[in-house]
């Protein structure tokens, strides 16, 4: 392999782990903070992307408008989906949330077959990020592609700045070391359990949304996803955002060079991978902290 | 951050509160005994179809009474036991020549590969606990069906064909030949048999109470000195040794394997016949294994259910939340709630 | 115990309810037509045309065939090849249909003929292009009204030929669709002097190409063909424009490759080539009259899909013409199905002794929301049926 094309697979890599991460961070906020195993992440997932091709026709070019138009819907519809569902999740054992969650999936993948019906379609970028630059050669690496991965470091950071310098933050980290603790301290915790939630559904829609024109829209896209970002929580710590992002890349990068050297197992290669970081580390790589 | 196993684990157990599964059931050993001999009598009353239909209840029943012995009785929740129904399957597939093969070499081989795999898993995955158990149980599970479905060696996503079922030849003398009908039926219904009185006295051994006293209180049990983890690996063995069972029987039903036996979707439609049932009771795996067959039966069924049967994924999905949500329980719960209602 | 009996009383009554016999009759009554296509999931768009062309050409036919009444049994086989023996078992033995069709997924069809084989039912297969079964599966009671997989890869690879294509790249998913159609290709490509030097495979549905397009871009081949179907067709051919790499290596595949899929392809499919037994604009009264009475009665364009479903019924037709609807002779039944010319709306096509359409494969170009028809790639093609023993 010349230098030309492992930069690219490098770009590759890193494209799709840092996708996979803005998946993963909402995950791993409603994990580690509401110790809620939620199945149907994935389903917010293909949310975010069957908004990008709802809103399209009505948002054209303006691609930061329908991305906020977006996640603002995704968001409150993660608040009304804590308030009517999850919140009974709570007192429930991890088995009863796995199944609840389960039949949620069934649920939605139903709603929007009827819905939206179960026709692929298509998503284009906005004009002004069409095209892209020469890579040594014969390829050209789209803008589209580093504009994904550079507003998925944006998001990191945003989240990042969030969570441990703003007032709703601390209080997100407080509630998860000792939830009854800050009750007792008089913070609203189903308030703020509702607030997380809709965060963490809004980064998955986000995620959908900026993923459409690349995956284009189609049904079962969320259970595709769903099972690798486990992958990536639990490498990384349940509740652990910097784990998120450091097993993000990491399964960015086994996934994309696994493909190309080894194309038979390469399906493996992530659960190997986790395996591994498991028998070294049981709990992730990141114990404790944001 | 919940680091899992401080608060979280006072708060959310892996499996809540549960009747204690050595505990004598309503009727003892009479009630499964008669249903046995009701469904060996079937045959005369049911059509070949009906005969199918039973003989996949039965093997999902096997299916369910495996994880019962890990999720119900150790409390270990696993989302990939279908990986061990998977492996015993293909074992079974893969060692069968175009002339077919005997039983004498299936039964052990499938039990066998399940039961090492599920040794391999079991020794990673037991150094985890809570919510992390259930996820690496579920990545092994999808480690065993990426190797199925994209390997030559495995057979590609379409599966593998099994075209001559196995026999049982003793002394030249045909005893048992499942491309029969009838002889899969009774086949099957022996295994069922033969697994509910294992794991029922293996419960009720001095075995099952360790495995009791682990769901229960487990740091107490290490605070009194027992080592906990080759109890819990054991019947995470055994468990996955019986789910190779059914893997073996389901292949010779179908006439065929498919890489989606492995996936997590099995896995979790087995959690769902245990909690239909009720966790904590082998009664409740079978009667679980019963109800989910039936109701997705009923739910894609047109004849009953006209227009609204193609849209089954929703009906079934909100039945499972509604029955999870109102029937922690399951269906034996139900029912000692009725007795209680009925008693006083 | 109340609970238990209680229990198991509720549960009697399900399994009744659910194994419900209906009785069937040979040569009177109507014929039981047991539809086993997914309804759910990514094809049901493809399970969805193909029912409506079978029941446009009953309804042409007076809602008769073979001068009997046509009674419908449904199954959604969601595309779950694990699934498929009880699915068709819930036709052939629960429902005791005479005639299966079915279905889109190449792997829940090789169960079906599988069962069909063992029950000695008649099947008639609207889309699934599985090799095996008009090879080693094939028997005289199975029927194909589509492809099989290996036919349009085999013209796309003659077509490849005459464009002077010496050095090829095949890219598809790892399951017996993609391997055979690039076989095909493949077969077709050497016939004309050229050779593919790498197969590239991801495995089923796996959409990932970025890897895959980056090796391509690496080995710098005269021409790439690739078998892809729905989401996967979809998002491929807009990544491999994406990429740039349409400027400089043609992609060439079969139909499936921008059958159903342009709306969504958009600008990235422009003026490419496929190959497949049927273009939407083929200039004939019988495809125009087709067309026409499609869009009438369900109000959407028909496809390629559509077209094989309306041949379906077609074949069986004259089948059961041939016997006057009498299912018990069932040798004459099954020789008329092989017999005859079917005037399909892909042109006039007959049925190889293997049970597979031996048919002209146009070559197509993708102009707007359209393939349209360039030619014919290659005439009368019929699959080698190898390890059939018909």
């Amino acid at each position: 392999m010349d230098l030309a094309t492992f930069l690219v697979q490098c770009l590759n890599a890193v494209q799709y782990g840092l996708l996979l991460f803005l998946v993963a961070s909402g995950l791993t906020l409603i994990f580690g903070i509401m110790g809620v195993i939620n199945l149907a992440h994935g389903s917010f997932y293909m949310l975010g992307a069957y908004l990008a091709f709802a809103l399209a026709p009505w948002f054209g070019d303006w691609f930061f408008s329908r991305l906020l138009v977006g996640v603002v819907l995704a968001a409150a519809f993660g608040y009304l989906l804590e308030w009517i569902f999850f919140s009974f999740l709570y007192e429930r054992d991890h088995l009863q949330q796995v199944l609840l969650t389960y039949a949620l999936i069934l649920v939605f993948e139903e709603m929007r077959s009827i819905l939206v019906g179960n026709d692929v379609h298509g998503v284009t970028a906005p004009s002004w990020l069409a095209g892209g630059f020469r890579l040594g050669g014969l390829m050209e690496y789209p803008w589209y592609r580093v504009f994904a991965s550079v507003a998925c470091l944006v998001v990191a950071l945003a989240l990042y700045a969030v969570v441990n310098r703003t007032r709703l933050g601390m209080m997100i980290r407080a509630g998860a070391s000792n939830r009854d603790m800050v009750r007792g301290l008089g913070v609203d915790i189903r308030r703020l359990y509702r607030i997380v939630f809709a965060g963490g559904v809004a980064l998955a829609a986000l995620a959908g949304m900026i993923a459409a024109p690349l995956s284009s829209v189609y049904p079962g896209m969320g259970s595709s996803v769903l099972i690798v970002c486990f992958v990536v929580v639990v490498i990384g710590g349940i509740g652990s955002i910097t784990g998120a992002l450091v097993a993000s890349l990491l399964v960015g990068v086994v996934d994309t060079f696994g493909k190309v050297f080894f194309a038979e197992w390469s399906g493996v290669g992530i659960y190997v991978l986790m395996a591994v970081i498991l028998v070294w580390r049981p709990e992730g790589l990141m114990k404790r902290g944001f | 951050m919940a680091s899992d196993a401080g608060v979280s684990d006072a708060v959310i157990a892996d499996v809540g509160a549960l009747p204690d599964i050595g505990r004598r059931e309503a009727g003892g050993w009479l009630v499964p005994a008669a249903a046995a001999l009701v469904v060996a009598a079937l045959p005369l009353a049911i059509s070949p179809y009906g005969q199918d239909v039973v003989v996949r209840i039965a093997i999902y029943a096997i299916f369910a009474l495996s994880l019962e012995l890990i999720v119900g009785a150790a409390g270990l929740v696993s989302l990939g036991h279908a990986a061990f129904l998977g492996i015993g399957a293909y074992a079974t597939v893969l060692a069968s020549s175009d002339s077919g093969a005997s039983l004498a070499l299936l039964v052990p081989l499938a039990i066998g590969a399940a039961a090492v795999y599920a040794l391999a898993v079991g020794a990673l995955s037991l150094r985890t606990r809570g919510v992390y158990f259930i996820m690496v149980t579920l990545a092994f599970a999808q480690m065993a069906y990426f190797v199925a479905h994209d390997t030559k060696a495995g057979g590609g996503s379409d599966g593998i064909f099994l075209y001559i079922k196995p026999t049982l030849v003793v002394a030249g003398l045909t005893l048992v030949d499942l491309g029969q009908r009838l002889h899969l039926y009774y086949a099957v219904l022996a295994a069922l048999v033969a697994t509910y009185a294992f794991i029922a006295l293996l419960l009720g051994s001095r075995f099952g109470h360790a495995l009791a006293g682990i769901r229960v209180n487990e740091q107490r049990m290490r605070a009194a000195g027992f080592a906990t983890t080759p109890y819990k690996l054991a019947a995470f063995v055994i468990a996955g040794a019986l789910a190779g069972l059914a893997g073996l029987l389901l292949a010779v039903k179908d006439g065929a394997v498919n890489p989606e036996l492995l996936s997590w979707h099995e896995s979790g439609a087995v959690l769902l016949m245990l909690i239909f049932g009720g966790i904590g009771s082998l009664r409740g795996a079978v009667i679980g294994a019963v109800a989910f067959t039936l109701l997705k039966e009923l739910f894609q069924s047109e004849a009953l259910l006209g227009p609204l049967a193609s849209h089954w994924q929703l009906t079934l999905g909100l039945t499972i939340i509604a029955f999870v949500a109102a029937l922690p329980r399951g269906l034996i719960g139900l029912g000692a709630r009725l007795r209680g209602a009925a008693l006083g | 115990m109340p609970s238990t009996r209680h229990t198991l009383a509720a549960l009697a009554t399900l399994f009744v309810a659910s194994v419900s016999l209906t009785a069937s009759a040979q040569s009177t009554g109507p014929i039981k037509i047991g539809l086993m296509l997914p309804y759910t999931g990514t094809y049901a768009g493809l399970g969805n045309a193909i029912e409506n062309g079978f029941k446009l050409y009953v309804q042409e036919q007076g809602g008769k065939l073979g001068g009997r009444e046509v009674q419908y049994f449904k199954v959604d086989d969601e595309s779950e090849p694990s699934k498929a023996t009880d699915n068709v078992n819930k036709l052939i033995k629960r429902d005791n249909v005479d005639v299966l069709v079915g279905t889109v997924h190449s792997g829940v069809a090789l169960a079906m003929a599988k069962a069909a084989k063992e029950n000695n039912t008649l099947l008639v297969i609207p889309n699934a292009g599985a090799d095996a079964i008009t090879g080693p599966l094939c028997s005289a009671n199975i029927v194909r009204s589509s492809f099989s997989n290996w036919q349009p890869g085999y013209a796309m690879g003659v077509v490849a030929g005459t464009k002077g294509i010496k050095r090829a790249m095949t890219i598809t998913w790892a399951y017996a669709a993609g391997t055979e159609s690039t076989k095909g290709f493949t077969e077709g490509l050497e016939k004309g002097g050229g050779k593919v030097v790498k197969d590239l495979t991801l495995p089923f549905p796996n959409v990932e190409f970025q890897a895959l397009l980056t090796e391509i871009a690496a080995q710098k081949p005269d021409a790439v063909y690739a078998f892809f179907a729905g989401g996967g067709a979809v998002k491929f051919v807009k990544d491999y424009a994406a990429a740039g790499l349409n400027k400089t290596i043609p992609l060439y595949g079969p139909g499936f490759l921008t059958d159903g899929t342009l709306e969504a392809q958009g600008a990235s499919a422009q003026n490419m080539l496929t190959t497949l037994h049927y273009a939407d604009n083929l200039d004939t009264p019988r495809n125009n009259n087709f067309r026409k009475a499609y869009a009438i009665a369900f109000k959407t364009q028909p496809d390629v899909y559509a077209v094989q479903g309306y041949d379906a019924a077609q074949i069986l037709a004259a089948g059961l013409k041939a016997v006057n609807g009498d299912l018990s002779k069932r040798d004459a039944l099954t020789a008329a199905m092989h017999k005859i010319t079917v005037d399909s709306p892909r042109g006039k096509f007959t049925i190889s002794p293997a049970g597979n359409p031996v048919q002209d494969i146009y070559l197509r170009e993708v102009k707007g929301n359209n393939n349209e028809f360039r030619s014919v790639a290659v005439k009368s093609l019929s699959d080698p049926a190898r390890g059939c023993k018909l």
